[in-house]
């Protein structure tokens, strides 16, 4: 079942300056020869995807890896490139290190002419033992210096990322870094507990890490949410936070189990009702390999699981209009049960999860789909 | 081929566990050319893959062996071989039955055994004739001198003439054959008498229906003959008779009184089959069944139901099929608040339990939830009369219970001197009652206690064996009721009492057993969504407490660049996880839980 929005496009830039210890998606450092013939390999795949399809497109989002790392003209020329409709949310995944050492105010003010509207900057942390215990380079300094270099360009919607659960971290440095954002005037945070991934450099050291135990992240994750809604940035998804008005719309296009085209190595895709992904390899990519399927994409089962991630939960008026039918009552009813321990509100309008829930969704969204 | 009765030999093995039964079954079979060499698998008789895979023999099983002795003269020699493990007493005593003889296998180094002994009462109550053998001379630590001795003092058989052999290399097996022709008597039988043939055991095919497997006694029954059931008066019309070969059966005209063979009628239901009745015929029926079966009773009881409901309808089905060939083994439904609707059923102990559990499981591919075992109990109430429990779900409100009794064993272990400590110890802890202690030789002694049965069905046996590193056996048999205070524990989880977890205990354990329970439940109940309290009462009393915490984290924060793909792996591994687990109330509870219960033992 399709929805008559226009589709976002995700596109994969899959280099790194250099690999921090946390991190399991895919990415390695590459010299500018790979950046460029990655570079025209995209647009070539755009090219063709819009040609073959028609398609125009409501988002685009580079996510990574590190984006920035591509520089600014590769990045302007992939933009210009897309069939972007009036209004489109054009988002660029960047890191600060990157912006405060490599760029200049004219790289950034190229990016943003070539229709760049949204920045996303891994902070992740504004303290700065935190951030060195993460392996990231740029101090508080070069953040500040990197979200001006943004405002400059005329770009007002950016985004900072926050890691909870990190070593040294307490409430109140979390409340530290809340404050950095905003002070700085992000309009959106991206705020996810550290989840310690299988084959990570921090999966083997985790031991040694200090890392506060369970009931130390929930309240940490809690405390979070309260702290960003006492400084104005409203809870949408599980990890996102938004001034209203300033939510990631292309985000919001996974949330709502909506289309969107991924373009890239490694990139994944919901598109003409499949879920196909390119494999992880640049190499590969840039000779022209097709993608691989990944079978049907947009069943209930999918809409549900994605849809709870939301503050706005799982609608009736929405499962309506998507499926035909309302929310089943078997899962309202399983509902009403976790609803009496707190995690959720379910009611004649739908099921919508709280921040308490919000921690163990997994376990509800297992519990409703069984 | 002869048909004489003076050639006929129709005899059993026996052994404790491990001395080499099946082994030397084998070779017998492989000596008389029964089998082709191709078709030698390691232990042919033990054709389930579950006696192969634990090295015991559970179910009987039936041979006819065509020998040429050392007189010239052929020989028909019927081996009925027979399961080592006192849970089975009754399938020894079944086989034996129909019998005239046996061989008693001794292990060369490690003598006679707790079972040596038990098998060889069972044989002498049957008037059989004893060949005794000594097997594994093979072995570096074999001594067939002592052995032979220990079986001559111990028994009192004469062993000048006991083979010694290896059954394992083949070492002088041929004189076994040849003990068995000279010592086992032929059968006395009359084929003139009205048929009466004694049914040891049976298997069910597809085709055929019940294949009744028997010994003749008296008389003679052919295809034609309408045959009658004397216990339950079912009566059909023999289809065909023959002998068991070792892979196949072989089809005659005729089995006449003395031999041992099969019998096919299109018999459909299972219980109209009954091992342990007298085959007659209804043109000339017998007017006494045999004597022959000691009837046996279930001891230990539990609640089998299948992890999925609706398996239900399969579960009988299976467990009707299992009793065809193990009267042993009693069922009815049952059904339970927590579990939903299953079969209390009755196994001679637990191993016996054991074993039906995994043939249902594996043979009939079903997942089961067992119940903790129980015996029966004989509760006294206030109004005069005495009700037997053997399910604690039916366990009267203390208020009105003025005395309880509860079975006892004599047990005998036999183990090296080094280890009477140890023994003794293990059942002290077990409210064991010390009778007496004697020498069998010089290192090993025989301990004589006197045991509640509901001390030694949990896991008595695996307990006894670590703490004597194998080397101590144990026999039991039923002695008597006598009075014991007992209580009844149940579970409560999240306030809800979880009837398929409630037991009898002895009040002098029941704190201690509590605590455990509690604790393994914790350690076995995955944290859900909310706090759950684990308590375990006696009537309302609560005894032992702990509590699951509630789970606090379980989520995906980070789900970018549009990968669902791992979340949704992630969905279908919890999903599946939850179909594992079992709903009570508000709780759920993965079937770990249960078995965590079940094997509780002193030394965890």
């Amino acid at each position: 079942m399709m929805t008559a929005d226009k589709p976002g496009l995700y596109i994969h830039i899959p280099f790194c300056r250099s690999k921090c210890p946390y991190c399991d998606f895919y990415s390695f450092t590459a010299d500018e020869a790979t950046k460029e013939e990655y570079t025209a390999s995209i647009i070539k795949n755009i090219i063709i995807w819009q040609a073959e399809t028609g398609a125009e497109f409501s988002t685009v989002y580079f996510g990574g890896g590190t984006p920035s790392q591509l520089g600014s003209e590769n990045l302007s020329k992939i933009i210009k490139a897309i069939n972007k409709q009036p209004d489109c949310e054009v988002t660029v995944e960047c890191n600060p290190f990157d912006l405060s050492e490599s760029w200049s105010a004219d790289d950034m003010l190229r990016l943003a002419d070539s229709g760049a509207n949204r920045i996303s900057m891994g902070m992740q942390s504004a303290i700065e033992n935190e951030r060195k215990a993460l392996g990231r380079k740029a101090g508080r300094e070069q953040v500040e210096k990197a979200v001006k270099l943004i405002k400059q360009s005329g770009i007002d919607n950016f985004s900072l990322d926050l890691m909870l659960g990190i070593p040294y971290q307490t409430v109140d440095t979390i409340k530290e870094s809340i404050a950095f954002c905003t002070e700085s005037g992000a309009k959106h945070v991206s705020s996810y507990l550290l989840k310690i991934e299988q084959g990570t450099p921090f999966e083997k050291v985790e031991k040694l890490l200090d890392l506060p135990d369970e009931d130390g992240c929930c309240e940490m994750y809690l405390a979070a949410c309260e702290e960003l809604e006492k400084q104005g940035y409203k809870q949408y998804e599980i990890s996102n936070f938004a001034v209203p008005g300033f939510e990631s719309r292309h985000n919001l296009i996974y949330w709502d189990c909506r289309e969107y085209l991924g373009i890239g190595a490694a990139a994944h895709s919901f598109f003409g009702g499949k879920r196909f992904y390119y494999p992880s390899d640049v190499q590969q990519f840039i000779s022209g390999v097709k993608p691989v399927d990944d079978g049907e994409g947009g069943s209930f089962e999918e809409y549900v699981m994605l849809r709870l991630r939301l503050t706005e939960g799982l609608t009736n008026s929405g499962c309506m209009k998507r499926f035909g039918h309302d929310i089943p009552k078997e899962m309202l009813e399983k509902a009403s049960i976790n609803e009496k321990h707190g995690l959720l509100k379910a009611d004649e309008s739908g099921i919508r999860l709280n921040p308490k829930g919000f921690l163990v969704s997994n376990a509800i969204i297992a519990d409703l789909l069984s | 081929m002869s048909n004489k009765k003076e050639n006929i030999r129709n005899f059993s093995i026996i052994a404790h566990i491990d001395h080499g039964k099946s082994t030397l079954a084998d070779r017998l079979l492989e000596l008389t050319d029964s089998v082709a060499k191709r078709d030698m698998t390691a232990q042919l008789l033990d054709n389930m893959d579950l006696e192969r895979e634990r090295g015991i023999t559970i179910k009987a099983h039936a041979v006819k062996l065509n020998y040429k002795a050392d007189d010239g003269q052929e020989y028909v020699l019927n081996l009925i071989d027979t399961p080592g493990h006192v849970d089975f007493n009754y399938e020894v005593s079944r086989s034996l039955a129909a019998c005239d003889g046996a061989i008693l296998i001794i292990d060369a180094s490690q003598g006679v055994e707790a079972q040596t002994l038990a098998n060889t009462y069972l044989a002498l109550d049957h008037d059989l004739e004893l060949v005794p053998v000594i097997n594994k001379i093979d072995l570096p630590a074999a001594d067939p001198d002592r052995v032979a001795a220990e079986v001559e003092d111990i028994i009192g058989l004469d062993c000048s003439e006991a083979p010694r052999v290896s059954a394992k290399t083949g070492e002088n097996i041929e004189q076994v054959l040849e003990r068995i022709v000279r010592d086992i008597p032929a059968p006395t039988a009359d084929e003139n008498l009205p048929l009466r043939a004694l049914i040891f055991d049976s298997i069910y095919d597809s085709y055929r229906g019940v294949i009744v497997y028997v010994r003749v006694m008296d008389g003679k029954i052919k295809a034609g003959d309408t045959m009658r059931m004397m216990a339950t008066g079912a009566q059909f019309t023999v289809v065909e008779v023959g002998y068991m070969r070792a892979t196949s059966l072989e089809p005659t005209d005729e089995l006449t009184a003395g031999e041992v063979g099969y019998i096919t009628a299109s018999i459909k239901t299972v219980g109209d089959a009954r091992v342990g009745d007298t085959v007659t015929t209804a043109e000339n029926p017998a007017a006494e069944p045999l004597p022959g079966y000691r009837k046996v009773n279930p001891m230990v009881f539990c609640g089998i139901y299948p992890a999925d409901g609706a398996d239900y309808e399969s579960l009988r089905d299976a467990l009707e099929k299992l009793q065809l060939n193990d009267a042993a083994l009693s069922y009815e439904p049952e059904t339970s608040g927590a579990l939903g609707f299953g079969f209390r059923c009755g196994f001679l102990g637990l191993l016996h339990l054991e074993i039906i559990q995994e043939r249902l499981e594996r043979e009939y591919n079903l997942d089961l939830v067992t119940t903790v075992p129980s015996v029966i109990y004989k509760i006294h109430l206030s109004d005069g009369s005495i009700v037997e429990i053997d399910n604690p779900t039916n366990y009267p409100d203390p208020a009105y219970i003025t005395a309880c009794e509860e079975p006892m064993t004599n047990a005998h272990i036999y183990a090296p001197s080094d280890y009477v400590g140890a023994v003794m110890d293990l059942c002290q802890d077990r409210r064991g009652v010390f009778k007496d202690m004697s020498y069998i030789t010089n290192g090993r002694v025989d301990i004589h206690y006197e045991l509640p049965l509901n001390e030694i069905i949990y896991d008595f046996f695996d307990t006894l064996k670590s703490r004597t590193r194998g080397y101590a056996s144990f026999d039991y048999e039923i002695s008597d009721y006598q009075p014991s205070k007992l209580v009844k524990l149940d579970v409560l989880l999240n306030g809800d009492i979880i009837d398929a977890l409630s037991f009898i205990i002895h009040s002098d354990k029941a704190y201690g057993r509590a605590r455990k329970i509690a604790e393994k439940l914790k350690d076995n109940i995955p944290r859900q969504m909310f706090e759950i309290p684990i308590q375990i009462a006696i009537g309302g009393k609560v005894i032992a407490r702990e509590t699951v915490k509630a789970m606090r984290k379980d989520v995906l924060a980070k789900c970018y660049g549009g990968d669902i793909t791992r979340k949704k792996k992630l969905l279908e591994k919890q999903k599946e996880g939850k179909k594992r687990m079992r709903q009570f109330g508000t709780v759920e509870v993965p079937q770990e839980a249960f078995m965590a219960v079940l094997k509780l033992d002193d030394d965890s």
